[in-house]
């Protein structure tokens, strides 16, 4: 007789904490866990190839930088591939509208609303070297900071290489 | 502190809830602009966009879609879905000069796009196919004007 009305309350809960916390992570900010070692040595510096999920950096990814498209050269940004909208990856923005970007074969123009994207760890990283210019409309945010490990915990800052890009 | 917070957590609740509605299942989008004539009218169409058929894969061509703009990420813009990944898709380039056609097959990952109108669109014709992660939903019901009440109109032969 209780029962039935104990079970609604405990289903309001976790549906208010439930509709609340999406809301959030979606316009303020949310943790999200690196694969992979393409941004080395910024994230997931340990090189083994048995990277075991316990031990992948956690990050901080704001949402707030999505309500301008403001980017600075330098950002790391999380973003839907341009080829598996599923798939989400971390990159360094080396490149923004208008600028020129140069790779080994040639000076890439890089056209209005995209940007141009590398990983931290150049030998093993798919970017914008292989999927070109990748659109600011599937940028999804900004990493601020590393949360874990404890050790690593820290804020991330801007990495430029002026001698490879000219502004426009 | 408690009777506040009772009073409260309903309407961020409710606020959280509107959010997840528009974002997750769907929203009243307003459209102007020509590119899409003869289906949708120069001065403002109200239409009711779902996000469910994007987020299951259920697109097809045919469908009026809003996507974010590949050159502007604060715009979203309405157009024909013509192509779907691997579809072979074969165009006008320039209808008011000439006949020139062209054909492509649209890459992995991408969806081609294109204007009812044709005389007066910006579309997959000028800035390529678009990738499906900025598809931002499908258009399935128009609100206004009332005599466009109902499902939008197929594809203008």
């Amino acid at each position: 007789m209780g029962t039935p009305s104990v079970l609604w309350n405990v289903a309001k809960k976790c549906f208010t904490v439930g509709v609340i916390s999406l809301t959030v992570s979606d316009l303020f900010a949310s943790i999200v866990p690196v694969r992979g070692a393409s941004m080395s040595p910024t994230f997931n510096p340990k090189t083994n190839s048995l990277l075991d999920s316990l031990s992948d950096d956690r990050v901080l990814v704001e949402k707030l930088c999505l309500r301008k498209y403001k980017f600075s050269h330098g950002d790391v940004i999380v973003f839907c591939s341009p080829d598996n909208h599923k798939e989400k990856h971390i990159k360094r923005i080396v490149g923004l509208p208008g600028d020129w970007v140069g790779t080994i074969y040639d000076v890439v123009h890089i056209p209005e609303g995209h940007c141009w994207v590398e990983g931290d760890n150049s030998a093993s990283s798919l970017d914008s070297r292989s999927f070109g210019p990748v659109p600011l409309g599937l940028v999804k945010g900004r990493v601020t900071h590393i949360l874990w490990p404890p050790h690593r915990v820290n804020s991330i800052e801007r990495k430029t290489s002026r001698n490879r890009v000219s502004p426009s | 502190m408690g009777e506040w917070s009772s009073r409260v957590i309903p309407i961020v609740r409710g606020l959280c809830l509107l959010y997840v509605t528009h974002k997750y299942l769907g929203t009243t989008v307003v459209t102007y602009g020509p590119s899409m004539l003869p289906t949708l009218g120069i001065t403002g169409n109200v239409l009711l966009m779902e996000r469910i058929s994007t987020r299951t894969g259920k697109l097809r061509p045919g469908d009026v879609v809003f996507f974010r703009s590949p050159e502007n990420p604060r715009r979203v813009v309405c157009k024909r879905l013509v192509g779907m990944e691997g579809d072979q898709v074969t165009y006008v380039v320039d209808p008011k000069n000439s006949d020139k056609c062209n054909t492509i097959v649209v890459q992995k990952g991408h969806v081609w796009v294109e204007g009812d109108n044709i005389y007066n669109t910006k579309d997959s014709r000028n800035f390529g196919a678009v990738p499906y992660g900025l598809v931002e939903g499908k258009a399935f019901w128009t609100l206004l004007p009332r005599k466009d009440f109902g499902s939008l109109a197929p594809k203008p032969k």
